[in-house]
């Protein structure tokens, strides 16, 4: 990261646009909301794309993520490899299959159950 | 005998880092891991549900808190920027201005809470409202922590500006960087909660 006074001066001006970006996208996500978009799924799609525009924007200029050091990167690869496991952890909740009944395939499902 | 802590200002040799930095990403890396299984938590929660209330939370004070947050955001950084420029009396106007503004956030909280708790609308009510005051709540006293820290270094842990310039700019760039990543935090939990 490039923090001498000079720099850092000049990065002022960004960090002020920054800040009115993210505004508009706050007002942006907001009137999507408003509108009422016929899809539930298009609705949240947007949404969601808006967030991490705007959070990529906070991570990359006012954390200085855009300009940082190998370790932090390391440290942020291995959180990330964490995080997306634990978003998974939901799908592997549709696939736990104890206790439900599953028929054998060709069997008509009277048969199986002994009728 | 000299007891100074090293690496507090220079850089390690072997990470190019002061230890202060890695330190507090790491503590970030570990939050992301907090929040995350709660997010994930919420998926399980709403994928589960056979209906997701809708219109229950008021969406314009969620705005505005947004708004806030994203503000604070801004003066957090031109703190730390001015300090890199030495100018301590700008650093403090923009410090004091993010602590206010954390403030504000927590009053339109307390508001939104009140409202809620009035209706005898509990954490206990239904699973989306749960689910709504474990991360809010969580997210609250994450601010809480943040206006403390800074509350110190309005006060008392100015001090170090005069004797160690260079670590108080540090300090207060740790402090920015926890605050920028409570954004990020918020800038997710708004549209999760208030409208979707």
């Amino acid at each position: 990261m490039h923090s001498d006074p000079a720099s850092v001066k000049a990065s002022l001006g960004k960090y002020w646009m920054i800040g009115g970006a993210l505004l508009v996208f706050t007002v942006i996500t907001v009137a999507v909301n408003l509108v009422h978009l016929s899809s539930v799924a298009l609705a949240i799609t947007i949404a969601l794309i808006i967030a991490c525009m705007k959070g990529s924007m906070v991570a990359s200029v006012f954390m200085h993520l855009s300009n940082e050091k190998k370790w932090i990167y390391g440290a942020l690869i291995l959180t990330v490899i964490g995080f997306i496991v634990l978003m998974t952890v939901p799908l592997f909740t549709t696939m736990d299959t104890i206790g439900t009944h599953s028929p054998a395939i060709g069997i008509p499902e009277s048969h199986a159950a002994g009728h | 005998m000299d007891m100074n802590i090293p690496y507090t200002v220079e850089e390690r040799p072997d990470s190019g880092l002061a230890n202060g930095k890695l330190g507090i990403w790491l503590f970030l890396a570990s939050e992301v891991m907090l929040f995350g299984a709660l997010f994930s938590t919420y998926i399980i929660l709403r994928t589960g549900a056979v209906e997701w209330p809708h219109g229950e939370l008021n969406v314009w004070l969620g705005a505005i808190n947004t708004v806030i947050l994203i503000t604070s955001s801004v003066t957090m950084v031109m703190a730390w920027a001015n300090l890199k420029m030495h100018d301590f009396g700008k650093h403090r106007m923009y410090l004091i201005a993010t602590f206010v503004l954390a403030g504000v956030f927590l009053v339109n909280k307390y508001f939104e809470y009140a409202d809620h708790f009035g209706k005898g609308e509990g954490p206990w009510h239904s699973t989306f409202l749960a689910i709504y005051f474990t991360l809010t709540g969580l997210h609250g006293l994450h601010i809480l922590g943040g206006m403390v820290v800074m509350a110190y270094f309005i006060g008392p842990g100015a001090k170090l500006w005069k004797k160690n310039p260079d670590q108080f700019t540090n300090r207060i760039e740790y402090t920015g960087l926890y605050w920028h990543f409570v954004d990020l935090v918020w800038i997710f939990l708004f549209p999760v909660l208030y409208l979707l």
